[in-house]
């Protein structure tokens, strides 16, 4: 039994004329959405076509995949980290035929340049115990509403978006132009029985940001844990490491969007996304308000930024209580940080705008 | 028994990609595919997950790379069961189609067809597996060049940048790397044998195509220490098309650039090398010659102390074959890590709890003032004993 054999070597699964031009590349173009061209020394050009897939897919889509690379693209395939996949061109006169036969099998192309990228997001109800969301299908609702944004190369800047159905916040969720994630609003029920059957009472207590939870001991001297709820912001941690301490509720569990992180060092240094929504319904199948929130942001960012301002770079500059003025979303006592780095964030100077 | 999914249908509907198709292609050849679209018509209905806490489970030999899962109404959903596999990708998820057939091929013998492509962290993602089948699963795989990935308190699999492949950008090889890494660290990956979990995350330029500065532990970034290269031919044809320079060079975050018209010239001792300027003429501008990578630690998410980006503990250093400096640098700090962590505690934390002083001593780092935007506001500062007995 073959054991620790780590992946397949890449050079195995390079293309050969990015072999040939390994390292070599001289510059690149945007030749139309979707598809960039690269340029080597060696004088060759090979051209990149981009389209969205499906987060969860069958092996049927996969080697729907294959096919179309081996007719493409010499047999050869690869995805990004936004998990879009591209196929490798060598001869331009293959671009339009490939481009016609994804969009005709749900495919879209583009996704390059300043446009809406595909959502990174998390698995959701589809396979996750602390999902509070399904983060598949809010991705493929918002996705549907933004769906012109990733044809074209005419926003602002770039537009990434991402989603956490928890705040375990898999994924890039803290550093995303547009964040949601699901959060819950009650606090965990402690459930005696599994507590002292199955969790390890000190790595419960420890796994509390806000120090709510101390140890107890039952009646018949067995052992549990008891929440504090005026302390208990309802994380969901304790129930990561203790299946006695149930936080899902569907009644309060709810939705919240950031806006305002990068990760890139272009221009401004990368930085965080910022609470702007505390709570959204959480209505599936297609979260309209959640959605409609962030067509909203999105076209104030539009209509407002300069060239090659991300949303938070935007923001930064006009000032976030510009921002909550131009987008009418309410500012509340929610917006105040008030967790171990608050004073950073506070207003340490006369400078705002009324 | 759901055997309607009105819920799930109204995502089958409009223009991006539905992910619903998928269950219903393999719902249809697949029982555990069936159970579990039902399972997530019920979600849909309840607002609800429906999968029971936690799930431990493996392969012999192995203690990370699959994750547990079992419903909690296994009358509808998948009765035995519904494990993932992580599988290590290759380097910057590049593919011949018979690996993926492969793959597909086994995956659709044992587990549900379902799948992603890819995970967050990088690896592919087999979605709904049986118990009984997991190791036969697994031998399968492996037996045809597929290896599992990380999960639990290990070093997590790797993922890096297109790179070189692809990019010219790329200040040193991101592939490699990715690899020769992933294979030193097999055992680390394989084994849970630490506080809590380590991502490695390599990315060729300060683009950071993989997110490594928000999603890893230990960011490799790709970067340069000389001039940037510049084709001034190129940059007076990007000005005849009709590209506003001087709005590039005002926005540069340094103002280290000018353009009177006819030369673009750079202060690149000033310059802090954002890429914007290479970003935006990419034919006329390319990173320096003299490369390597800073190197940043402890971008994490939320749980426990709020989500941190990662930041510089290394400004320079020469990434080249075999990568001695960089592996031991890595090891130092892993075992240093382990020594002294809590329980779940991410370096990042526990740099927050001890201090830089405490890590970059134990590490053997000096300090510098690329570590910090801006010194201390404080007066709090340590000495050590050995200290005050050299001012003596």
């Amino acid at each position: 039994m073959p054991i620790m054999i780590g992946p397949p070597h890449y050079e195995q699964m390079l293309h050969p004329a990015i072999k040939k031009n390994y390292g070599k590349w001289l510059y690149h173009e945007h030749v139309k959405p979707g598809v960039i061209k690269h340029v080597s020394q060696t004088g060759d050009e090979v051209y990149t076509v981009r389209a969205a897939i499906p987060k969860i897919i069958s092996v049927d889509f996969v080697r729907m995949l294959c096919d179309i690379a081996d007719k493409y693209s010499d047999g050869y395939v690869k995805f990004t980290s936004r998990h879009a996949v591209e196929f490798i061109i060598t001869d331009k006169k293959k671009i339009d035929p490939l481009i016609e036969e994804l969009e005709s099998k749900g495919m879209p192309v583009g996704g390059t340049g300043k446009s809406y990228k595909p959502i990174v997001h998390t698995i959701g109800w589809n396979h996750c115990h602390t999902s509070v969301i399904d983060a598949p299908g809010l991705a493929k609702a918002i996705s549907d509403a933004l769906f012109e944004y990733f044809k074209r190369n005419d926003l602002p800047a770039k537009l990434k978006i991402a989603i956490a159905c928890c705040l375990n916040m898999c994924g890039a969720i803290h550093c995303s132009d547009i964040a949601i994630v699901g959060m819950h609003r009650k606090p965990p029920v402690v459930d005696d029985e599994i507590v002292s059957k199955f969790c390890e009472i000190p790595t419960t207590v420890a796994s509390c940001p806000t120090l709510a939870i101390k140890p107890k001991v039952l009646p018949d001297g067995k052992r549990s844990v008891e929440i504090n709820p005026e302390r208990c912001m309802y994380c969901g941690n304790c129930y990561t490491v203790c299946p006695g301490l149930n936080i899902i509720n569907p009644k309060y569990d709810c939705l919240s969007l950031w806006v305002g992180g990068k990760v890139p060092n272009a221009r401004s240094p990368p930085m965080y996304s910022r609470l702007v929504i505390p709570y959204l319904p959480n209505n599936p199948p297609r979260w309209p308000e959640t959605v409609e929130a962030i067509k909203k942001i999105v076209k104030a960012w539009i209509e407002n930024a300069r060239e090659d301002e991300r949303i938070g770079e935007w923001i930064e500059r006009i000032g976030w209580e510009k921002f909550f003025k131009i987008t009418g979303i309410p500012f509340t006592d929610k917006h105040i940080d008030d967790f171990i780095f608050s004073i950073r964030d506070f207003r340490t100077t006369t400078q705002f705008k009324f | 028994m759901v055997s309607k999914t009105p819920l799930l249908d109204e995502l089958k509907k409009g223009p991006w990609p539905g992910f619903v198709q998928e269950y219903e292609k393999m719902a249809a050849k697949k029982e555990i595919a069936r159970r579990m679209l039902n399972q997530l018509e019920l979600s849909y209905r309840d607002k609800r997950t429906y999968w029971k806490h936690g799930g431990a489970v493996t392969v012999k030999g192995y203690g990370g790379g699959v994750i547990g899962r079992y419903s909690a109404i296994p009358e509808v959903g998948p009765p035995a069961g519904c494990h993932t596999f992580r599988v290590a990708q290759p380097a910057a998820w590049f593919y011949k189609t018979d690996a993926l057939r492969t793959v597909c091929d086994v995956w659709e013998k044992y587990g549900s067809g379902l799948m992603n492509l890819h995970g967050s962290t990088g690896d592919i993602i087999l979605l709904g597996a049986p118990s009984e089948v997991l190791q036969q699963c697994f031998d399968e795989l492996s037996s045809k060049g597929f290896d599992l990935g990380g999960s639990g308190s290990d070093i997590r699999s790797l993922s890096c940048c297109m790179g070189p492949a692809l990019c010219e950008w790329a200040c040193f090889d991101t592939l490699d790397v990715y690899h020769t890494l992933t294979m030193e660290f097999q055992d680390w990956i394989h084994r849970p044998a630490f506080p809590y979990k380590f991502k490695i995350k390599i990315s060729g330029c300060p683009n950071d195509c993989v997110a490594a500065l928000a999603r890893a532990d230990f960011a490799i970034i790709g970067t340069w220490k000389d001039e940037i290269q510049i084709d001034q031919e190129a940059v007076r044809e990007y000005a005849k098309a009709g590209m506003d320079i001087k709005a590039i060079t005002e926005r540069c975050p340094t103002k280290c650039m000018s353009w009177d018209g006819k030369e673009l010239k750079i202060n690149n001792e000033d310059c802090t090398r954002c890429m914007y300027c290479i970003n935006k003429m990419p034919k006329a501008l390319r990173p320096g010659k003299e490369r390597g990578a800073t190197i940043l630690l402890g971008g994490k998410a939320t749980i426990l102390q709020s989500a941190m980006l990662g930041w510089v503990i290394v400004p320079f250093m020469k990434i080249e074959k075999p990568y001695t400096e960089l592996i031991d640098l890595i090891k130092r700090i892993v075992t240093w890590w382990d020594e002294n962590a809590r329980t779940r505690e991410r370096v990042a934390e526990l740099i927050y709890r001890v201090g830089m002083r405490v890590f970059l001593k134990a590490v053997g780092l000096p300090p510098v003032p690329q570590m910090v935007f801006r010194p201390r506001n404080n007066p709090y500062y340590f000495w050590s004993p050995e200290e005050l007995e050299e001012v003596k």
